[in-house]
């Protein structure tokens, strides 16, 4: 029978070190809404995700109560809108008008996110893709709750360097549509390579066509129980480290297992994955970087800093891979800048750069996230940017992303706040040398040599 | 039928025990187990508890939990078990 210990222990890491499940995500295929009329599409769609969402809040609530663990979102990803608004949309006006209607039907059911305003671009872009893909500043900039992203890369096909050109584009008028909030569109946006079908995690959530009508996937998180774990072996050899990361990690996990099983019981819809996942928030105690630090870095970004998350990284699957009955999505450490104390601190004084970052992203779950630049970086510099990354991704045959905020009217010393879990961040530095003549050549970067396996 | 694990935290004071335990009798809730122990003048107890003959639904009796708890001056939760079996048994 469990004992004093054990219960106290969960307790702690519930009460004092911020453990939660930060996301159940109820996945909904709307490819049974198509319809050539934009009016019917909209209303097919309302009706759809409406009828499959309506209880989900309050079941979440419920099960919360039940176990006593906070579940932090309730939030719904849908069928990429490109495939969805293909025959119906005509211009850019259509798309966001689907757009408006998932915000509205979000606000509705009361989850404060949903993904899927997205289009997957990784060979090439249909007209539909493209259009969507011009709309997306103009649907973040009209409503609250939408979240997009578009995949433009994988190591299958290669990375579509057309699509890498115009998301510099996009997310340079998507931070001037919403300049007066810090172009808090843009943490709202994110490019991918090697984009999962069944990721719980905003920005990047969407229902995958390779997925079934519904699906319920979780995402765990507990970085303050990891770091709270590592203090009690400080100076300890690197096979301690590791078990007890690992060790935290399958704990951690098993309580999400365990909130996904009982969502898809009460919902009565499929459970897909547990994402094993390190996410911070700006709470203090929620924060990666301390656990880099408390793992022997002086401040985040110091030499060490890849290899020390690299062990994290892989510990944390490790140890979640046991606890879980089905994975998938990210699963890892996330380092987004902005929903970091840790990284906040690392930033502004200086000891983390974006081409530490960078290479972080090598190791670590996704890729650059959360991370404000100046305002009047060149689109061309952003899309060199997402190219280093979506690089990365397409040889290392990985999920990597750029979720980056070229803040109006900001420059570096500057601070952007976007609020709640969002958070706030230092603007910082970006590489003033031009890739124009790079960026603006045509076509895709084929794919590489180790993608032949068949 | 899971089981229910109650949860009481706080400055130990007298008649700690006592409240629970009349509010769980008042509503047909059985205790199957208690352990408790006092570190540096805070009491941690801990009960298992079959919650099958209450008539309350479980929430209104976790509530009610949180309102005495708070009233005396102590921290109490009720939790379904399986979150402690899942983390601490395979």
């Amino acid at each position: 029978m469990i004992n004093l210990r054990e219960v106290s222990e969960t307790n702690e890491m519930i009460s004092k070190e911020n453990l939660d499940v930060r996301t159940i995500t109820l996945g909904i295929s709307l490819l049974d809404c198509i319809d050539s009329d934009l009016e019917k599409l909209k209303k097919n769609i309302y009706n759809k995700i409406f009828d499959a969402a309506k209880d989900l809040v309050a079941t979440g609530d419920k099960i919360s109560r039940y176990y006593g663990i906070p579940i932090v979102n309730k939030r719904i990803s849908v069928t990429p809108i490109s495939l969805i608004g293909g025959s119906a949309c005509k211009t850019e006006e259509d798309f966001a008008s689907i757009a408006v209607t998932l915000d509205e039907v979000a606000a509705k059911v009361g989850v404060n996110f949903i993904g899927g305003y997205s289009a997957l671009v990784a060979k090439g872009m249909t007209a539909a893709d493209e259009l969507l893909i011009r709309s997306i500043p103009l649907a973040l900039s009209k409503t609250e709750r939408i979240m997009s992203s578009v995949n433009v890369g994988s190591t299958k096909t290669g990375i579509d360097m057309d699509a890498v050109r115009l998301m510099g584009d996009v997310i340079k008028k998507t931070a001037e549509l919403t300049r007066e909030n810090d172009s808090i569109g843009c943490t709202k946006l994110v490019v991918l390579c090697n984009a999962p079908d069944d990721n719980p995690f905003m920005a990047g959530a969407f229902h995958g066509v390779t997925e079934g009508d519904k699906v319920i996937n979780v995402g765990v998180s507990g970085p303050g129980v990891v770091k709270t774990a590592l203090e009690k072996v400080k100076g300890e050899s690197f096979e301690v480290l590791c078990e007890t990361i690992k060790t935290t990690a399958c704990k951690v996990t098993r309580v999400g297992q365990l909130v996904a099983m009982e969502a898809s019981k009460r919902l009565g819809v499929p459970f897909g994955i547990v994402d094993l996942s390190l996410a911070p928030t700006p709470a203090i105690g929620d924060s990666v970087a301390d656990i880099l630090c408390e793992m022997g870095l002086e401040s985040a970004g110091a030499p060490g800093t890849t290899a020390a998350l690299a062990i994290l990284n892989d510990q944390v699957k490790k140890g979640g891979v046991m606890a879980a009955s089905y994975v998938g999505g990210l699963s890892g450490a996330f380092i987004p800048v902005s929903e970091d104390q840790g990284m906040i601190d690392a930033a502004t004084r200086g000891s983390l750069t974006i081409e530490k970052l960078e290479a972080m992203t090598c190791v670590c779950s996704v890729g650059l996230d959360m991370i404000a630049i100046p305002g009047d970086t060149k689109s061309t510099t952003i899309s060199g940017m997402i190219a280093d990354e979506m690089a990365i991704g397409m040889i290392n045959q990985k999920t990597t992303a750029v979720r980056i905020i070229p803040v109006a009217g900001k420059k570096p010393g500057d601070h952007a706040n976007f609020g709640g879990l969002l958070g706030h961040a230092p603007i910082m530095e970006v590489n003033q040398y031009s890739c124009d003549d790079f960026v603006n050549r045509k076509g895709r970067i084929p794919a590489p040599i180790h993608s032949f396996k068949n | 039928m899971s089981k229910t694990i109650i949860t009481v935290v706080g400055k130990d004071t007298v008649g700690i025990i006592a409240k629970v335990c009349t509010y769980l009798a008042d509503n047909s809730i059985n205790i199957e187990d208690i352990s408790q122990t006092i570190v540096q003048g805070f009491f941690n107890m801990m009960m298992v508890v079959d919650m099958e003959k209450c008539e309350k639904h479980f929430v209104d009796v976790a509530d009610e939990l949180e309102k005495l708890g708070n009233d005396i001056g102590v921290i109490i939760k009720c939790q379904k078990e399986e979150i402690f079996e899942k983390m601490h048994r395979f």
